[in-house]
């Protein structure tokens, strides 16, 4: 482990600047994330929210600005250096991104196996605990991911993003297609892993009461641009008409 | 008119220069795909079990469809050259010409098509697959290398497959041969299979392998690379898994005029 400077933020994104051909989607995205908090980012559909957790993981390569982990710059990173620094991440995709060729235990334990077939009795006690944790039994643990609802794949991804105890994790619409019930436990799950095991989190929500519950800080995303960011009680009097109009979905204002 | 004319033969030189530069472009990009594959196969980590699973994928499961073909093309390329040849010495040529085009040339092609036609589209559906539903994506983040966790073990697999199955496809052949000239056109069989035997050139069985693995490389290559690539949903895939089978027939037709020119000169 190389020391981290103190007072180094756990993620910067300096002028982040992200073209797919005609299409410029992040267009100078400045945002900041202190180790042990938990930012959330909303922003309208389409606005590059996804992009730009791709490009912190270096999944996506920003066509200019810089971007670092604990002081490290991802940019332009060897991949023998990427890959140490992703092992610091856990990741949950919006569309789960499940390896439907695999049994539910195998998609919970694949951060910890990396494939191999390793000692299968304990890689499936560990992958019931870690469902446990989202709220589903270890009945569904042989099953496909096709043979799972929407919302159970969700959670079976989020099970898999957290098993191998990552320090930063990357929730890209936690909540989304899961019924109040389990929205909120899933609140709870990423508020816990924040407050009790000291996790950095970024989530990408449009779910305003989720953002307020688990998110210390909450960012704008606009026009490829952090427009606002501030502490999750300002989220309803930011003073900032666009934010207004997004937390209150209202369909007039600047927004179009 | 005086200037219409250069500006119509730049414009003719782009017309060419573009595609041209897509086509190099496009090699460039397959060349530094199969670099890498070669350079990850090489390095661990390895993944025994996965190249195991493409081995019985490619292979075992190809067996029955490369049989049946090379049975059919060993009978009737029997019947041809009895039908055709028989103002020579039939008893002769046939036992020799099946031979030759068994082993040299349509064992190898023949096997090379049906499998490409068979896995090459199924590894660009998968990979393909994985990619627009970001599995690719999810496996990064999980610390393990696409690379050599899906398409090593697909590549290895295809190379090392070809070869024997076109060991088997072309004894298959030579027997389906075998088979129409003594029940069908009445040959000798003790006779027939000593002439089978004379000209059955070590050579010949070599200039097979080599081809085999080298479809299977291409096989390996298009399949993997056409399918890793995909963009753009379900669509996307179709289209990545027609590439594959389109391009693994070119290069495999090419390639095996290539190599045969260049082994009989
Ligand atoms: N791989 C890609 N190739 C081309 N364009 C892309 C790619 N990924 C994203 N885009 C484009 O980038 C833009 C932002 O996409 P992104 O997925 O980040 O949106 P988002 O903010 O996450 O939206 P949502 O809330 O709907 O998930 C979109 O216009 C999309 O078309
Ligand atoms: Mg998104």
């Amino acid at each position: 482990m190389m020391a981290v400077a103190k007072g180094t933020p756990k993620i910067k994104l300096t002028e982040v600047v992200k073209r797919f051909g005609d299409n410029s989607v992040l267009d100078g995205v400045n945002l900041s994330v202190e180790p042990g908090e938990s930012v959330a980012i909303i922003g309208g559909s389409g606005t590059g929210k996804s992009v730009t957790l791709k490009c912190i993981l270096g999944l996506l390569t920003p066509d200019s600005g810089s971007v670092t982990v604990d002081g490290e710059e991802v940019v332009g990173a060897r991949s023998r250096e990427m890959s140490r620094i992703r092992t610091k991440f856990g990741m949950l995709f919006q569309g789960g991104a499940l390896f439907d060729s695999m049994p539910v235990w195998r998609n919970v334990t694949f951060g910890l196996t990396q494939g191999r077939m390793t000692d299968a009795a304990h890689m499936r006690r560990v992958a019931e605990e870690n469902l446990e944790r989202v709220g589903l039994s270890r009945d569904i643990l042989n099953l496909r991911p096709n043979e799972l609802s929407g919302g159970m794949q969700k959670r079976v991804a989020l099970a898999r993003a957290i098993a191998p105890r990552p320090e930063i994790i990357f929730f890209d619409e936690p909540t989304t297609g899961l019924d109040p019930i389990r929205a909120d436990m899933i609140n709870d799950l990423i508020t816990s892993l924040v407050e009790d095991l000291g996790v950095t989190a970024l989530t990408i929500t449009h779910d305003m009461v989720s953002a307020r519950k688990i998110a210390n800080r909450v960012a704008m995303l606009y026009n490829g641009r952090i427009i606002w960011h501030g502490p999750r009680d300002r989220l309803y009097d930011s003073g900032n008409p666009y934010v207004d109009q997004f937390v209150q979905g209202r369909a007039d204002g600047p927004i179009r | 008119m005086t200037e219409s004319l250069p500006a119509s033969i730049l414009s003719a030189f782009a017309a060419i220069g573009r595609p041209a530069i897509a086509m190099f472009a496009m090699i460039g990009r397959i060349a530094v795909f199969a670099f890498t594959a070669l350079v990850r196969a090489v390095t661990p980590p390895f993944y025994p079990a996965r190249f195991g699973t493409q081995l019985m994928e490619i292979g075992w499961y190809s067996l029955p469809v490369v049989g049946l073909t090379a049975i059919f093309t060993g009978s009737a390329l029997a019947q041809q050259i009895y039908t055709g040849g028989s103002r020579f010495d039939a008893s002769a040529t046939v036992p020799a010409i099946v031979v030759f085009g068994m082993v040299r040339e349509l064992g190898p092609v023949l096997v090379g098509l049906m499998v490409a036609g068979r896995v090459a589209s199924a590894m660009a559906a998968e990979l393909g697959t994985m990619r627009v539903t970001e599995q690719l994506d999810a496996l990064t983040t999980l610390r393990t290398d696409a690379f050599r966790y899906l398409i090593v073990p697909r590549m290895a697999a295809s190379v090392i497959a070809l070869p024997i199955m076109v060991l088997i496809a072309n004894s298959i052949g030579i027997m389906g041969g075998f088979l129409l000239a003594i029940y069908k056109l009445g040959f000798n069989p003790a006779s027939y299979l000593a002439t089978t035997r004379k000209f059955l050139q070590s050579d010949d069985i070599w200039m097979a392998v080599v081809k085999a693995a080298v479809f299977g490389f291409i096989i390996g290559l298009m399949g993997c690379y056409n399918g890793s690539r995909t963009s753009g949903g379900a669509a996307g895939v179709g289209k990545a898994t027609t590439d594959a089978v389109v391009s693994a027939f070119i290069l495999i037709l090419f390639s095996d005029l290539l190599i045969t020119i260049l082994a009989l000169k």
